[in-house]
């Protein structure tokens, strides 16, 4: 007989965070992301890792990257008002190759917005929220049990890629209770951080470089421009190659990364696009639709960033008109467009604090 | 084999004349008094000119953002603290990162902060700091300071660190000091003055002499000014982690369903009341009760940010299937409870199709949908405030045919510290709807 838990995308992350192996974690209180917190520091002390409330968001994610840097898997969850206050020390992560996770649980915008509102208003500023343009990776669970999974995920992601990786949620999966039955939550596998305790600690290859951690050896880190052996420099030659690696590392293993839920019907020429909790909306609008006998595709964007380029066109294969679905002014909408390759591209959008319906999806169906 | 110096070949960066040098000598010197391992040695430095440190010293090392060195360390020092973890910073960390200086201090974190403090900003063009004495000239005081200059020494010092100390690079016994800092559990800092020669001194026509007399002048004095017995955080956090080592881990409550429901639609349920009314423990039973009949439930809440006033209310969605999208157009069934939960509500009641559950006080509520009153007074026992959310929720769910009176029993039974309570309730409900 199946069991159901009637739960929540916080409890799903914390799950996914001690079954992933992290432990150290910091945060301050924001609403809706505390409830990651008060877990995190119940649970963290008996699996014997570390929980702190730091006295700021800046406390708290500098706590994590001097923490990794030791030897912990960590993680850190706020919203997007902590996210401002991180956004210096998440260049510092991508610079100095940090794995690190960074939960964040949206809220509605700008400013201290709405509190207890969801939104999908961080998905660029995740992106580019930190000075240089340089690469991160975003995964966005759309259920619970994926809160559990794609957390585990961001875990191996960080390890591979040694850098931040984001899970992007928002005020309503974390905190609205719904029933997940216990198989739904699918373990992934996390990797082993990579080790070394001799040469540069640093290797600007277009590749993650296995870390030294403190403690093993003599161990230099630094998040300013660098050689390999972590050393300040403004050498031409040298700061070309070190931030090309920042990009290359990542973008040139977007076939690692890229994760879509794609529902394709081959006679469709509309797709729906959405991710997070709206594309919860948008399956529902999509079983409804073929229901009453018409044609739609849709896709589920779980990894946000990189933009999972390959896939996305290959869905969009065939057809005319794409509806991109989000809980914002129209913010990925652009980076579809972008690939649209001359199809029509809709934004289904709702910045009132409401949650988009699935039935505002069905007017954008003949 | 003893470790004669922990500096590496390269030569300072620093000015003629710049007292930072000399600060890392006696570093250096109190490192090989010690004589640590230099793998178990982390220097981690802060931005500014003593912020390029940590690049002459064959020791780990971390070099970070502007005013966070304090919390990489902590973070380092949480994870390892086996570990010496030896943080230098100028005066402008202790401004823009004064808020960790003072948490680090108040936490009793295992760190020794060597504070360089030259008085302004060196490396950026000599602005004012936070201990720029006032009347100073600085580039951005060019009619002198206007402020009064901060005293780091009594900030850490009454907030609990371990171990304070003020003096200056001139200091013959800085190693020592060093030597006390670092050998004292918790927070030490050393506020070490020296002379900025690009900026400071010429600006200000000062020097050695003017800089001890300094001290004085503001009632600044040197010495070890603190030196206390403390719980160093991260033994401290481990010696008080034991006691959970046993506790049972996260585990969420799973319910096999053994009833079942003729449901065979979506059906949006809302309850708007207030806070304090345990309005939404009471969905969560409601949902729970679904779960336990076979159904899929989603219970969303909204609630003020001052979570003990205003309204409460709670979504419940049930489903015959995976419910994907728990939010709801309208809901097929409303019950009001208060004042707070009307308000919250009216904006569903002149176009709503079907069921609205109501206390007495709202009889005359106007609504599209069909309005029932249920008297809390026509139940056998008296329903309390607290219970008052439950059962007129079980009440509404029976009357509309949408659950069980056993259903709820069993969702109710399934939390023993509350069972009798919630128990009363429903039955309370069961009464008001006039089913059994």
């Amino acid at each position: 007989m199946t069991a159901y838990e009637f739960t929540d995308g916080a409890t799903a992350i914390v799950r996914g965070a001690l079954d992933a192996g992290c432990d150290f974690f910091a945060g301050y209180p924001i609403t809706p992301a505390s409830q990651i917190l008060m877990m995190m520091m119940a649970e963290l002390p008996k699996v014997g890792g570390i929980a702190m409330q730091g006295e700021d968001e800046i406390a708290s994610i500098g706590m994590c990257i001097g923490a990794t840097m030791a030897g912990a898997r960590s993680m850190t969850a706020t919203s997007g008002p902590g996210i401002s206050l991180y956004s210096e020390n998440i260049g510092m992560a991508i610079m100095g190759e940090v794995p690190l996770v960074i939960v964040d649980v949206q809220r509605l915008g700008p400013s201290t917005g709405g509190a207890t509102t969801a939104a999908q208003g961080d998905v660029q500023f995740v992106r580019w929220g930190t000075g240089g343009g340089y690469p991160i990776i975003a995964l966005a669970p759309s259920t619970i049990a994926e809160c559990y999974t794609l957390t585990m995920s961001a875990f191996d992601l960080s390890e591979r890629f040694r850098c931040p990786v984001f899970v992007l949620t928002d005020k309503e999966l974390n905190l609205t209770r719904n029933t997940v039955a216990s198989e739904a939550y699918v373990k992934v596998p996390v990797r082993d951080r990579e080790l070394t305790e001799e040469g540069a600690p640093y290797r600007f290859s277009g590749d993650a470089a296995p870390m030294e951690l403190y403690g093993t050896g003599v161990v230099r880190f630094t998040g300013s421009s660098h050689t390999e052996e972590a050393l300040i420099t403004k050498d031409p030659a040298v700061v070309g190659r070190l931030n090309e690696h920042l990009r290359d590392k990542i973008l040139s293993h977007r076939d690692e990364i890229e994760l879509l839920d794609v529902d394709r019907d081959p006679e469709a020429v509309t797709v729906f696009v959405s991710y997070g909790i709206t594309a919860g909306a948008m399956r529902d609008a999509v079983a409804m639709a073929r229901a009453k006998g018409a044609h739609v595709s849709s896709v589920t964007v779980q990894s946000l960033w990189p933009l999972p380029e390959a896939g996305l066109k290959r869905v969009f294969e065939g057809t005319e008109r794409i509806v991109v679905a989000e809980l914002n002014p129209g913010l990925y909408l652009r980076e579809i467009e972008r690939i649209a390759d001359g199809r029509e591209v809709l934004g289904l959008n709702r910045i009132d604090g409401e949650l988009i319906s699935p039935v505002q999806f069905l007017e954008f169906l003949p | 084999m003893s470790v004669e110096t922990y500096r590496n070949d390269s030569a300072y960066p620093f000015c003629p004349g710049c007292g930072h040098g000399s600060i890392l000598d006696a570093l250096d010197e109190a490192l090989v008094k010690q004589q640590i391992d230099p793998a178990q040695l982390v220097i981690v430095s802060d931005i500014g000119c003593s912020g390029l440190s940590d690049q002459y010293f064959g020791t780990s090392a971390f070099h970070g953002l502007h005013g966070r060195s304090l919390t990489y360390a902590t973070g380092i020092k949480l994870v390892r603290p086996d570990l010496h973890v030896v943080v230098i910073m100028g005066d402008g960390g202790t401004g823009i990162g004064g808020a960790h200086l003072l948490n680090a201090a108040r936490r009793n974190i295992g760190l020794t902060l060597l504070v360089f403090n030259n008085l302004n900003y060196g490396m950026t063009g000599g602005q004012h700091s936070t201990t720029t004495p006032t009347g100073s000239i600085t580039s951005t005081t060019p009619g002198g300071n206007l402020e009064h200059p901060l005293d780091i020494c009594a900030t850490v010092g009454v907030n609990g660190a371990a171990y304070v100390y003020r003096g200056t690079n001139f200091d013959k016994d800085l190693p020592e000091r060093i030597v006390e800092g670092m050998q004292t559990p918790g927070f030490a800092l050393l506020d070490i003055w020296d002379l900025c020669t690009a900026y400071f001194v010429p600006n200000n026509t000062f020097g050695k002499r003017s800089l001890i007399a300094a001290q004085e002048e503001l009632g600044l004095p040197p010495g070890v000014l603190y030196r206390r017995e403390v719980d160093e955080y991260a033994a401290a956090y481990r010696a008080a982690a034991e006691r959970f080592k046993a506790s049972r881990p996260l585990r969420v409550r799973a319910m096999v369903p053994d009833l079942t429901s003729s449901l065979d639609r979506i059906v949006n349920l809302m309850v708007a009341g207030s806070a304090g009314g345990k309005v939404r423990s009471a969905a969560r039973m409601i949902a729970e009760a679904a779960i336990r009949s076979n159904l899929y439930a989603a219970q969303r809440d909204d609630y003020p940010i001052t979570v003990k006033t205003g309204h409460s209310v709670s979504q419940i969605v049930m489903s015959p299937q995976t419910i994907d999208f728990p939010g709801m157009d309208e809901p097929d069934v409303l019950v009001i409870l208060s004042e707070d939960g009307r308000r919250k509500a009216s904006r569903y009641l002149p176009d709503m199709k079907g069921s609205v559950f109501v206390v007495p006080e709202f009889a005359d509520l106007e609504s599209s949908g069909t309005v029932t009153v249920f008297d809390p007074k026509s139940a056998p026992e008296r329903v309390g405030k607290s219970e008052l959310a439950l059962a007129m929720l079980s009440g509404a769910v029976v009357h509309e045919g949408l659950l069980s009176s056993e259903a709820l029993r069993k969702a109710a039974g399934a939390y023993p510290a509350f069972a009798e309570k919630n128990l009363s309730a429903i039955e309370a409900g069961l009464a008001m709807a006039r089913v059994s």
